[in-house]
């Protein structure tokens, strides 16, 4: 049987993936790529990320027995607390190993994208702990609706810049990052925040953010006796933390993998970003995979209330995985996730982001058994969102 | 038969190579464009098929590509256009640059037969990967008679140089410094020096014409002296912006260049 987790040598899963980037790119992305197992595979390196991990994001994270929520779906809910890591979200994990992968590619200078800005906050944080130079392209109109994680940015010492082009989110603060890469090629590192882009950024960052399922398998062997869960539920924007959540149960085709979308306003609304639904393929950020595009091939602009889940392409390893079946794919509207805010809020004293509410807001439509037992990765907390959920406070009460 | 490249080539020396990007600033300026081009003494055209996100563009040519999208451009519309392109301009070498995605929707092959069919010499397609390139489309190029254009930078293994010359069936575009187009790369003007005169050492089969950052008739006679002529874009369309009559303002702005 081939293994879902690995791409080919040009990175590729099935159809999907591959580094379709310009000639400016390819020695930056030559060098990770020749040099990214190497070192992920480095006894020092690992020496040095599993310490981080432990002490400074807060790893493992707990696994913890939802009981009223499962009493209310009838079915045995385990929530994987990603919430709970150091900045609110699972994106540290992909920022802690990059950064120690830029320290020993020699480089001086880090930049990252961002869209609802936890994946900035992460990548600022880690260059904070180690004293490098972080720029964070942020969309102007990101910048707007999650100002409180700007802040966090300047307060940890990263430059915030404006990336006005296109439709001015996550797409065009990734365009941004790019172009900057292309005018640094030799002393930058650019820390991609989702299983998105040229290879090996979906690989590395797939790896990086495994160790949420390999903690998940320890976890559950001990609290049901088995590792395998009935079913995996995470939400996908280009899809890091449903990357990390189903990692290690790829090969184990007993667990279903539930991939969450954001429908936006409806999947036939015309305001979505349901990109497997939508979504034809076609090459986005270097990568071919599902993108929401017009006829000619332009890409289109997805809407979704979170500023984390409207890219318009998605992860080559979701692609693929939604074409080959492994994964099922369902898409919650901004309302759906919103009721879902609200639920776990009451039912379990957690209050999730609002990406992480689109994963939860499937629960009703799982069909889970009583016997089953279903993980839902929490990849963050909601404390960024408290602007939003403010505004939709007849919605949440 | 297709020679217009290499004739150019092999017949005269300083080649210009104006960039435009087709449907800006009007959607029909397209033709008219080269025409006005040639006529100031322009010896290659390049025409730029616009793309919602153009990775390795700069502002400049970022903003065009959006007004030309904005204006209604797109595969089907530019071939309709450039039906009128070899009576406009017969003997002038034109190629076609944009991003794959496009080019993937429209269909490769398709595409390949439509170029052809409008007279279109070569194609750059600067996110089409070399070894995708080579194993899928360099064969269907050459059924239709096209030439791909490959990009150098500084950073481009020697090794890779050499691949990218043998692959080459028209001229090697050597991108000036690190940046995105339009980008000003006279900070080291030192190590640029360097860069050229290693590539022009290496004794390459294929010429070379030197891109990006290049603006100005002192920037342009700069390349010449270190390759067979260089490529404008951003500088023209700049110029373009206000311009209340496109095609005599590019028509000024290319004799200003080959004065």
């Amino acid at each position: 049987m081939t293994s879902y987790q690995q791409p080919s040598a040009r990175g590729y899963y099935g159809e999907f993936g591959g580094a379709f980037i310009p000639e400016m790119l390819y020695p930056n992305v030559e060098e990770l790529r020749t040099r990214y197992l190497d070192i992920l595979a480095d006894s020092g390196f690992q020496a040095e990320l599993q310490l981080l991990l432990r002490d400074y994001v807060g790893r493992p994270t707990p696994l913890f027995e939802a009981k009223r929520l499962s009493a209310r779906y009838g079915t045995r809910i385990f929530l994987k607390r990603e919430d709970l890591c150091h900045t609110g979200a699972h994106k540290i994990n992909n920022t802690v190993g990059q950064i120690l992968l830029a320290q020993r590619l020699g480089k001086k200078r880090i930049i990252a994208e961002t869209g609802a800005g936890q994946h900035g906050v992460a990548t600022a944080t880690v260059c904070a702990l180690m004293g490098l130079p972080c720029v964070v392209y942020m969309g102007a109109i990101d910048m707007e609706r999650q100002a409180p994680n700007v802040a966090r940015m300047r307060l940890l010492g990263a430059e915030v810049r404006r990336a006005e082009s296109g439709s001015q989110t996550l797409k065009d603060a990734t365009n941004e990052a790019i172009r900057d890469w292309i005018a640094n090629p030799v002393d930058t590192h650019y820390i991609i925040g989702s299983v998105v882009g040229p290879h090996p950024y979906p690989d590395l960052v797939a790896r990086l953010q495994a160790v949420i399922s390999e903690e998940m398998r320890a976890q559950l062997l001990e609290k049901t006796g088995t590792e395998l869960p009935d079913y995996v539920v995470a939400c996908v924007g280009g899809g890091s933390n449903a990357a990390g959540a189903f990692y290690h149960f790829l090969d184990e085709p007993s667990v279903r993998l539930i991939a969450v979308e954001a429908a936006g306003h409806g999947v036939d609304s015309g305001h979505s970003a349901a990109t497997s639904v939508l979504g034809t393929p076609g090459i986005i950020h270097g990568s071919r995979t599902l993108l929401m595009q017009d006829e000619h091939g332009q890409i289109t602009e997805p809407y979704s209330l979170s500023a984390g889940l409207d890219y318009p392409g998605i992860g080559p390893l979701h692609a693929h995985l939604g074409a080959s079946g492994r994964a099922e794919f369902i898409a919650i509207t901004d309302d759906e996730a919103l009721a879902a805010v609200s639920e776990l809020s009451r039912l379990e004293g957690i209050i999730p982001a609002l990406e992480t509410a689109h994963a939860l807001a499937a629960l009703a439509q799982l069909g889970a058994g009583p016997d089953d037992v279903v993980v839902v990765n929490l990849s963050g907390r909601g404390d960024k969102d408290l602007e939003t959920y403010l505004k939709n406070m007849d919605k949440l009460l | 038969m297709n020679d217009r490249l290499h004739h150019a080539f092999a017949s005269k020396h300083n080649l210009l190579n104006m960039y435009y990007t087709a449907g800006y600033p009007g959607l029909h300026d397209t033709l008219p464009l080269a025409k006005s081009l040639v006529e100031a003494g322009a010896d290659i055209l390049e025409i730029g098929m616009p793309f919602s996100d153009p990775l390795a563009d700069g502002p400049v040519i970022q903003h065009s590509s959006a007004v030309a999208l904005a204006n209604g451009m797109n595969l089907p519309v530019l071939f309709e256009q450039l039906q009128e392109l070899r009576a406009a301009v017969p003997e002038t070498p034109v190629l076609l640059m944009g991003y794959l995605n496009p080019v993937l929707q429209f269909g490769v092959e398709k595409f390949l037969q439509k170029a052809a069919e409008v007279g279109v010499d070569g194609l750059i397609l600067p996110d089409l990967p070399l070894d995708e390139y080579e194993e899928q489309y360099h064969a269907l190029f050459q059924q239709y008679g096209l030439k791909a254009v490959f990009l150098i930078t500084p950073q481009t293994s020697e090794e890779r140089i050499r691949r990218l010359d043998a692959l080459s069936d028209a001229f090697l575009y050597l991108v000036s410094g690190p940046g995105t187009t339009g980008g000003t790369t006279l900070a080291d003007l030192e190590a640029q020096e360097q860069y050229f005169e290693r590539i022009a050492g290496m004794k390459l089969k294929t010429p070379r014409l030197i891109g990006f950052g290049i603006a100005d008739k002192a920037g342009f006679d700069r390349a010449c002296s270190h390759a067979e002529g260089a490529i404008i874009g951003s500088a023209l369309i700049r110029a373009l912006e206000d311009a209340e009559d496109a095609p005599a303002t590019a028509g000024r702005f290319v004799r200003g260049i080959k004065s």
